[in-house]
């Protein structure tokens, strides 16, 4: 065996990352971990951007919510390195060449796209990474977890033989860690579809308790609401780009468009009203005078009739819904405030075709 | 020579970017030197100690103040 193996795994914090490093980790092999920022990762932001969450967390005695990928980190003993990719990862959601999945997810070109970098990010390492180990699993993702498109992402990543899924190996041709003798392949596994069972059994096995269950998986382009928002952007803006500031605030607040020229955000609770007020010099900013209420913001350009009617959507997410009239001030982006007294939008007048 | 007083402001950016700028930041420093982050994102006070834990740097001290969280550690060699 040669001297000093070393693997490079892809973390994302969830169980079957975690398991396929440990397995390779087991075998004697130097594992290190990486995890891809990419602007669209689940973990923490909600929670940090949303005070009733981590409050609700508080008061059931539980932590704030942990980075899962460093956790993993630290059961399993290794370094992990988070890399950002938010610039890179652009051409990957902006022109697939794969396509998308249900939503706006890129799944299978993001997969090439992280073990590549995986494998580049080893090579440039002193010494260099040996290999490149996920947590895919052979059919527990219809389209991109399917054996062609794992074939695929091995071939396209240019990691080729050096791509190891070691839950898996047991269904794919050897690779060049297990016919070169640095991995039994023996000691590799067989799991295939979408029955969870066999990682449970294989982490409580390993002396794993605890680990994270993201509903919906780790990626906002996942979810169907976030990809509708997505889409809504660049169709209003007429361009397919993006910013950071752009991708993190389509998580935040409500979102209701009333005319094809302009969006409001609105903050749904003090975490996010805290949010957005980072933003109030970028935007349009509508405030509640008269009543407590919400911080909105105004994407776009609004004429004064226009701007009425925003100031009559906030008041409705205002303390003073039922109220005649709420004094709302504009503060538009070029300095100039101008102040309302609406009638908040009665429930029913607001569009069910509004909401992004 | 080791530099005994650097400051990184990661004040509002949400996790993961604190512990992100913080790797960063540490990689242009050496073993003996002392890097105070200060940050908003209140994951950043279990976040940035565990990245010093799984990459060996020795935590001196994490709290929060006020608004702010603020975690100072000393940059350990890499094995």
């Amino acid at each position: 065996m040669k001297d000093s193996v070393k693997a490079v795994a892809l973390i994302s914090g969830g169980l079957d990352s975690l398991l396929a490093a440990k397995v390779v980790q087991d075998q004697g092999i130097h594992v290190e971990g990486l995890n891809f920022y990419t602007g669209f990762c689940v973990e923490g932001h909600t929670h940090s951007i949303r005070k009733s969450l981590s409050d609700a967390r508080a008061r059931a005695g539980k932590p704030p919510t942990r980075n899962n990928a460093l956790w993993v980190a630290e059961q399993l003993g290794i370094k992990l390195h988070i890399v950002d990719v938010i610039d890179d990862y652009k051409d990957v959601v902006l022109n697939p060449k794969h396509g998308y999945g249900k939503n706006l997810n890129p799944c299978v070109d993001c997969k090439v796209f992280m073990v590549n970098r995986a494998q580049t990010w080893g090579f440039m390492q002193d010494g260099g990474f040996d290999f490149v180990i996920t947590g895919e699993v052979l059919g527990q993702r219809p389209k991109s977890q399917v054996r062609d498109k794992l074939e695929l992402i091995a071939t396209e990543s240019g990691a080729e033989d050096r791509l190891l899924r070691p839950l898996s190996a047991k269904h794919l041709a050897p690779t060049l860690p297990e016919r070169e003798g640095w991995i039994d392949r023996d000691k590799l596994y067989d799991f295939h579809g979408r029955n969870r069972k066999p990682q449970i059994a294989l982490a409580k096995s390993l002396g794993f308790d605890d680990w994270a269950q993201p509903a919906g998986g780790c990626c906002f382009l996942t979810d169907p609401e976030y990809s509708k928002r997505l889409g809504d952007m660049w169709k209003s803006r007429n361009t397919r780009e993006y910013s950071l500031d752009d991708i993190m605030l389509l998580k935040v607040g409500r979102h209701l468009r009333p005319s094809p020229n302009y969006k409001l955000l609105i903050g749904r609770e003090e975490g996010e009203n805290n949010y957005l007020e980072g933003y109030k010099n970028q935007f349009t900013a509508i405030r509640i005078n008269s009543h407590k209420g919400p911080l909105t913001l105004l994407d776009g350009k609004a004429d004064d009739t226009e701007l009425e009617l925003a100031a009559r959507i906030a008041a409705r997410y205002s303390q003073g819904r039922l109220a005649d009239k709420v004094e709302v001030t504009v503060h538009e982006s070029d300095g100039v405030n101008k102040v309302f007294s609406v009638t908040p939008l009665p429930a029913h007048e607001i569009q069910k075709s509004w909401h992004v | 020579m080791s530099n005994p007083e650097l400051t990184l402001d990661a004040r509002h950016l949400l996790c993961p970017l604190p512990v992100i700028r913080t790797q960063e930041c540490v990689a242009s420093l050496k073993p003996g030197d002392e890097l105070t982050v200060i940050a908003t994102d209140p994951g950043t006070l279990h976040d940035v100690p565990a990245w010093c834990r799984v990459h060996g740097h020795q935590l001196l001290e994490a709290k929060k103040e006020g608004a702010e969280v603020i975690v100072r550690f000393l940059v350990v060699e890499s094995d």
